[in-house]
């Protein structure tokens, strides 16, 4: 087997008094840093009659600060020479900028600024109302297969508003949306002792936790608050549903499984991403071989961990997705059947030799080139550190991947029976 | 508070970089670039032809190039890629074939070893050419009930006319025409190392890059082809072409001119126009449109580089009840750009983004990569990433504004929208002229 390098990055923790957390990761080698802010709070915590709105407060974080008017955030960060941007997640939401190391306080400050009082008007609200509208219309109503399976399948696989909801949004929620639900949303969530802090490039870390202290420390305490558990029991019978797409020439389908807690029982949930890539990744890959190349069945198949196909983004509960295009809709029946006939194979005959080995050779691979960009590991390491408590946890994947054992593997195949999957038959009502 | 003023910049480390052309007439390029120990690798095969069954039968080749070769059939070959920690892809456009990948830097030899199988050994039997043209089809027939899809063929029509270039996706028909004995010859023919660049960048010694490529693939040889190739048509503006969707929410909205190449003199005056114009997000459009307007997600404008010439492009998906007004705002920030001249505030804050972005994007081991075998397919090479942030410090207000006086003139600039006609063709023709094509999804 290939040895894999362990990435080497030296971590330095902090925490200031008003409980915000921060994680410097220092890399001299070139001139240009990384800046995230993380909330703990994503779009299972928006309240019931507001989907789409942890997405929609988003936005509204750009629209100027304490100091800032509107449109001046973008500009600070583009004329330094930088690129901003922001992303909702299932648990929680960031903030992020890649700047040259000489707009080190600049970005601090903006991203402090912000966390201290973001400007929220009658009038940014309706702007912004209209521009995450058109968002959902490009990426979604407008789109074949646009929000498939992400907004569709939750629905199915899940039972509680939190994790069954549309998390871009109704237009008719979305609309209905007030200054003062964004100001209580900031209020409750956007605490500092609520977020993570990361730097990451071109950085000396005493100055930089200075910097850190002389423009975050100000800003006043307030409580953290509480996580509800959002854990749901499994599937007992297998569950089904349609999805009609308007512009989608060819069917579809999403098969949906849950998966063990990510963070407390990662060393199961490790062997399910493994699984993943046995299953779909590349040409040597179980079902590649058998749907695409053998049988000729699909035009594509791919599985994966993690709502966003990031096993390590996201709470418990957590799900397995295998997705597949095919030409005939009457092939949904022998596709499942063959997922189901090769995840029985590798329950019963285990795998082949050295199937595991390459396959956990590319995938560190893959996660290592991620930290390469500075935005790369500044994200990284500000995940780790507020879904896992360990922002260290980023450089130990190898060592815990290598200790995944076929026997695990295994288990992992075993456990997803038709019984405790929910699938979502994509219909195409598009012209072919 | 007062927003902090930028500190002193530091310079980046000097790249080791070598370079090489092969016996066979393969130019290597080879950097050191530490952060994580891998390499990233580009192959740049220059696949431009003026034949009109050219395009379908490359983009079958790029399909079924890694379904065999030697001894390994198609999953034996992926296992031995994947065992090394790498990643071998290939793409096609009009211009070039490009093979991408990356792998642990201590796989990079092994990694040479199975690239020289597959460009000298190829396979492409029967059953797989047959299975990936059948699967290239059904991926075109999704790819085009993709508006955006729909809009850039009916852009890329009105500008190219019959240039190769105005073929972004193969007909059906076309692919169904291919066979494997078709794609055998085209191998044979066009998957030279003559005239080929490959791109090696990572944590790697660049005088042993280029002693194991020479060992690892000394056995592909051969020379260019000499296909013919037409040369650019001339554009012209014309009406607003309407081509019917029916059931958009949205119309897509493309418009495109010729611009200037990168090494032509007023390339960085007209590289900072267009990000005033709408190259970045703090641009007029943008702010236009959608931060005051919210007519749309968000409007871009780029220049698009291809080995015969340089576009400038546009780009925006508006909401179908605001397409008119947003055409509208859309026309005035153009014809406001062309005959104003710009400030120097704008200037002062495109040119920072242009060079610390340029910074940023050429940061990583693959960013640079694809940056140089980008600009390798234009005669240009890392000189040119070093020297364009003294270009750009170098232009003056006036020349900015003289760029876009003679590039954004909205009478310059072709037109198409994608969007449900029956909604939108009425409102438009208050605007100006407009013509309707047949419907996307008839």
């Amino acid at each position: 087997m290939v040895k894999i390098p362990a990435p080497s990055f030296e971590l330095v923790h902090h925490t200031l008094g008003n409980g915000l957390r921060v994680v410097l990761a220092p890399d001299r080698s070139a001139p240009v840093i990384g800046v995230g802010v993380l909330y703990d709070v994503g779009m299972r915590s928006e309240p019931e009659g507001r989907t789409g709105f942890a997405h929609l407060f988003e936005h509204l974080m750009f629209q100027g600060s304490a100091t800032l008017e509107k449109l001046e955030h973008f500009r600070y960060v583009q004329s330094s020479g930088g690129m901003f941007n922001g992303s909702t997640h299932v648990d929680y939401t960031d903030y992020f900028e890649a700047l040259p190391s000489n707009a080190l306080e600049r970005g601090l400050f903006l991203e402090a600024d912000r966390m201290r009082s973001p400007r929220i008007t009658e009038e940014n609200l309706a702007n912004q109302l209209e521009v995450v509208k058109n968002e959902i219309r490009v990426n979604v109503l407008n789109r074949p297969y646009g929000g498939f399976p992400w907004i569709y399948l939750p629905a199915v696989l899940f039972d509680s508003f939190a994790n069954s909801h549309n998390g871009y949004g109704g237009f008719e929620d979305l609309e209905s949306a007030t200054v003062e639900d964004a100001k209580d949303f900031f209020r409750k969530y956007y605490a500092p002792a609520n977020a993570v802090l990361s730097v990451a490039g071109d950085l000396d870390p005493d100055a930089t936790i200075e910097l850190i202290e002389k423009h975050f420390g100000g800003i006043a305490k307030r409580s953290r608050p509480r996580r509800p558990d959002f854990s749901e029991p499994p599937l007992s019978a297998e569950r089904r549903a349609q999805h009609h797409d308007a512009h989608a020439p060819l069917p579809a389908v999403a098969i949906g499984y849950r998966v063990p807690d990510p963070v407390t029982s990662m060393d199961e949930q490790l062997a399910y991403v493994l699984l993943a890539e046995v299953l779909t990744d590349g040409d040597a890959s179980r079902l590649q071989q058998r749907l695409v190349q053998r049988d000729q069945l699909v035009t594509e198949i791919t599985a994966y961990v993690g709502q966003f196909g990031d096993p390590f983004d996201e709470r418990d509960p957590s799900t397995m997705t295998i997705t597949a295009h095919y030409g005939d809709k009457k092939s949904l029946k022998p596709v499942l059947r063959a997922i189901d006939e090769e995840l029985d194979r590798i329950a019963t005959d285990g795998l082949e030799p050295g199937e595991l080995d390459r396959v956990r050779t590319r995938l560190l691979s893959v996660l290592l080139r991620e930290l390469d960009a500075v935005l790369g590991r500044t994200l990284t390491f500000a995940k780790f550190e507020l879904i896992y408590g360990r922002a260290e946890m980023a450089t130990e994947l190898p060592a815990r991947f290598a200790a995944v054992t076929e026997d695990a593997i295994r288990a992992a195949a075993g456990a997803l029976r038709p019984k405790r999957r929910a699938v979502l038959e994509l219909v195409a009502g598009g012209a072919r | 508070m007062t927003v902090p003023a930028l500190t002193r910049p530091r310079k980046p480390r000097k790249l080791a970089l070598q370079e090489r052309t092969t016996a066979s007439g393969l130019n290597v390029v080879a950097v050191r670039k530490p952060g994580v120990p891998m390499v990233e690798l580009r192959l740049r095969i220059p696949f431009l032809s003026g034949s009109a069954s050219h395009p379908a039968r490359a983009a079958v080749l790029s399909d079924a190039l890694l379904t065999g070769a030697g001894s390994f059939d198609r999953a034996g070959l992926a296992a031995a890629i994947q065992e090394l920690g790498a990643d071998l892809s290939v793409s096609v456009d009009a211009d070039r074939l490009v093979i991408s990948g990356n792998a642990l830097a201590t796989s990079l030899r092994p990694l040479l070893d199975l690239l020289a199988v597959v460009l000298t050994e190829p396979t492409y039997a029967p059953a797989e050419v047959r299975g990936e043209r059948e699967r290239l089809v059904e991926r075109l027939t999704i790819a085009r009930s993709r508006p955006g899809v729909v809009a850039a063929e009916a852009l890329a029509e009105r500008m190219w006319g019959r240039h190769p270039y105005a073929l972004d996706l193969p007909q059906p028909d076309a692919v169904a025409a291919v066979t494997a004995g078709i794609v055998r010859s085209m191998h044979e023919q066009w998957v030279r190392p003559e005239g080929a660049t490959l791109v090696l960048v990572g944590d790697v010694s660049p005088a042993r890059v280029l002693d194991q490529v020479d060992t690892a693939l000394g056995s592909w040889t051969g020379a260019a082809p000499t296909p013919r190739i037409p040369a650019l048509t001339t554009m012209e503006g014309g009406p607003l072409l309407v081509v019917d969707r029916p059931g958009s929410v949205q119309s897509s909205l493309r418009m495109g001119t010729s611009a200037l190449t990168r090494s032509q003199a007023g390339y960085p005056a007209l590289q900072l126009a267009n990000l005033i114009f709408g190259g970045y997000f703090s641009s007029r459009w943008t702010e236009n449109i959608r931060e005051d307007k919210g007519y749309t997600y968000g409007p871009h404008s780029r220049i698009e580089h291809h080995t015969l010439g340089s576009t400038l492009m546009f780009d925006v998906e508006v909401a179908s009840e605001v397409t008119a007004p947003a055409i509208l705002e859309t026309r005035y920030e153009l014809g406001r750009i062309a005959s104003l001249p710009v400030t120097e505030a704008e200037v002062e804050s495109v040119r920072q983004y242009a060079i610390g972005t340029l910074a940023l994007s050429t940061a990583t081991q693959a960013g640079l990569a694809s940056t140089l075998s980008a600009l390798a397919g234009v005669g240009l090479g890392l000189d040119w990433v070093l020297e364009h942030p003294a270009r750009l410090s170098a232009v003056t207000v006036d020349e900015v504004s003289a760029a876009a006086a003679e590039y954004f003139a909205p009478a310059r600039l072709t037109s198409v929208v994608v969007g449900d006609a029956s909604a939108i063709t009425t409102p438009l023709a208050a605007l100006g002229p407009v013509e309707s094509a047949g419907s996307a999804e008839a």
